[in-house]
């Protein structure tokens, strides 16, 4: 974990960090599921396709990162596929943050709730909805969490203006 | 009620859930002891709480998607107005993660500083807790005392910053300027009495049966499920797990400070309360060992394209003045990428995850806030206890509502 050279891709990263918890835990769990993966800045993100997401998680609390930190979309307009989440999960043990990606396409931004792996995604995966309109299935309660529950429209996204009425 | 693509809306479970025994009753946006725009629904039977939900975001006013139009420096000010307890820790996580995708590091004096007001700016959080708590339980004079203290704080926040709340002192790189010239006198002076000051609280609360019996074995909350409900800070250390992002993934020169991490393992709003007491004496020592091993040199980066010119320069040399018109007027590009920077703030484990295109301005910033995830475990604290506890509990997670809605 003390490496600093950027790694790019899914091969570099299994072969450079192959002594790494959470890659080791990946690639015993399904290293089909990992479609894509980068060491940068001395962080990690692995890809992981969209409906094993729920799965890669259990994985990951399995293998020592124990905390969900943190959890929000990015919106690549008018790029395909269209929404990246980013999970933040934190272990005690280990002292290191990981960070798991998840491409959405446009047309159908649905994704597994991690709810059951963590309670603790409640409220984020209800701002993501709220603010980006991308859907948690298996979500205990999806409803919008900062704007109106009438409110039209999703903030966060790209195509929504900045200032200016609608 | 349907959503704009027709997916139908949940109404609040609360709502759904509500038996005939059992009242629904809604508290805040305007309750005094709420911290400010929290809204609870309630649901009770008799006095007590069968099921409570938070409904948030009163004071929402979308500071993510206005960072998208500033440039990177721009969003400094931004942040002072989330949490605005601790205006610092603010600042400082989000130049931090900044720096980590400019690969800039700001000098030694400016990391040692930026510990010496972050942690200041802990002990006006803190302060403000225990004040707007022992008075949320009924013992009105501590608030007299702590804000007494939290004064002298701001005073040496306006004497450093020029503001006593929206401080915007730690920039991209280092340091807004120099501190003034009586900075340290001013902090050591304030640093030497306020230990006292601690004892003085705490003699006033520590030994008051009232206040002990409304806190003692109320709001308990296990270790377990602190971490599955995503509690961070005082109240995660208060039930028993031992971590504090200072010392466990240190970051602008904490590594450099022994000090002690205090936790309990009571896990109830007394733990939280004895917890954050020791917290204000560990950040005293840790300013302590940053006045006495200050290091010399520059408050800002040797990167003439990110960081501005000082004033004098600017009047005298072509190059500077250049340089900030430059930066004022297009900013400065920063290497695409996202990364992710933890701080431990006052109130528990701040984030901010910065996106960048390669442009002057921020493809996305998200902070994570510790409130917005500790008031999720509110539930499970209240559960099965009195109305009048919900109070207590609020004021033992310490919560601000501009981190909760940004």
């Amino acid at each position: 974990m003390n490496q600093t050279t950027p790694l790019t891709g899914k091969a570099a990263v299994l072969e450079g960090l192959a002594d790494h918890p959470a890659v080791k835990a990946i690639v015993a769990w399904n290293p089909q599921a990992l479609t894509d993966a980068k060491f940068d800045r001395n962080e990690l993100t692995l890809t992981i396709a969209a409906e094993q997401i729920r799965a890669a998680t259990a994985t990951m609390q399995a293998a020592g990162y124990n905390f969900f930190e943190d959890m929000t979309a990015v919106d690549w307009y008018p790029a395909s596929p269209r929404f990246q989440l980013s999970y933040h999960i934190l272990s005690h043990s280990y002292k290191e943050h990981i960070r798991l990606r998840v491409l959405l396409e446009e047309a159908e931004p649905t994704v597994d709730s991690i709810t059951p792996v963590w309670p603790s995604a409640d409220y984020y995966e209800r701002e993501v909805f709220d603010l980006f309109g991308i859907r948690f299935d298996g979500h205990p309660n999806l409803r919008r969490i900062m704007m109106p529950d009438d409110w039209q429209g999703h903030p966060l996204r790209k195509d929504y203006p900045v200032e200016g009425y609608r | 009620m349907t959503d704009v693509a027709g997916t139908p809306i949940l109404q609040a479970p609360v709502a759904e859930g509500a038996g005939d025994q059992h009242m629904v009753l809604n508290m805040g946006p305007q309750h005094p002891s709420t911290h400010g725009v929290l809204r609870l629904v309630l649901e009770i039977d008799g006095e007590i709480v069968v099921r409570l939900y938070p409904e948030i975001g009163y004071l929402h006013t979308g500071i993510e998607k206005t960072c998208e139009a500033k440039f990177y420096q721009q969003v400094v000010p931004l942040t002072d107005r989330i949490n605005y307890l601790d205006p610092l820790s603010n600042n400082l996580c989000y130049c931090l993660a900044v720096e980590k995708l400019l690969e800039l590091e700001a000098p030694e004096k400016a990391q040692w500083l930026r510990v010496v007001l972050a942690e200041l700016s802990r002990l006006n959080s803190h302060l403000v807790w225990l004040g707007t708590h022992a008075m949320d339980i009924g013992a009105l004079t501590v608030f007299l005392y702590t804000f007494r203290e939290r004064e002298d704080i701001l005073r040496i926040f306006e004497a450093v910053a020029g503001q006593r709340m929206m401080t915007s002192y730690i920039r991209i790189g280092g340091l807004s300027m120099e501190p003034p010239l009586d900075f340290f006198s001013r902090v050591q002076a304030f640093i030497k009495s306020f230990p006292e000051k601690i004892d003085e609280y705490s003699n006033l609360l520590t030994g008051n049966p009232i206040f002990r019996n409304r806190l003692k074995g109320v709001g308990y909350l296990s270790p377990a499920d602190a971490i599955a409900l995503g509690v961070t800070g005082p109240p995660l250390r208060a039930s028993g797990v031992d971590f504090d992002l200072r010392r466990d993934m240190p970051y602008s020169g904490y590594e450099k400070f022994p000090f002690h991490v205090p936790i309990s393992t009571d896990g109830d709003c007394w733990a939280r309360y004895e917890v954050r007491l020791v917290e204000m004496r560990e950040s005293v020592k840790i300013i302590q060992q940053a006045l006495d091993g200050m290091p010399e040199g520059p408050v800002k980066a040797d990167a003439p394209k990110i960081v501005l010119p000082d004033r004098e320069k600017m009047k005298t040399q072509m190059e500077a003045l250049i340089h900030h018109f430059k930066i004022v007027t297009e900013g400065f590009a920063v290497p695409a990428g996202e990364v992710y920077q933890g701080i431990e703030a006052g109130h528990g484990q701040t984030g901010y995850y910065v996106v960048s295109d390669g442009t002057a301005k921020p493809y996305r910033v998200h902070m994570r806030y510790p409130s917005f995830a500790t008031l999720q475990a509110l539930e499970t604290m209240c559960r099965g206890r009195m109305l009048a506890d919900v109070v207590a509990v609020i004021g033992s997670i310490d919560i601000v509502l501009g981190e909760i809605d940004r």
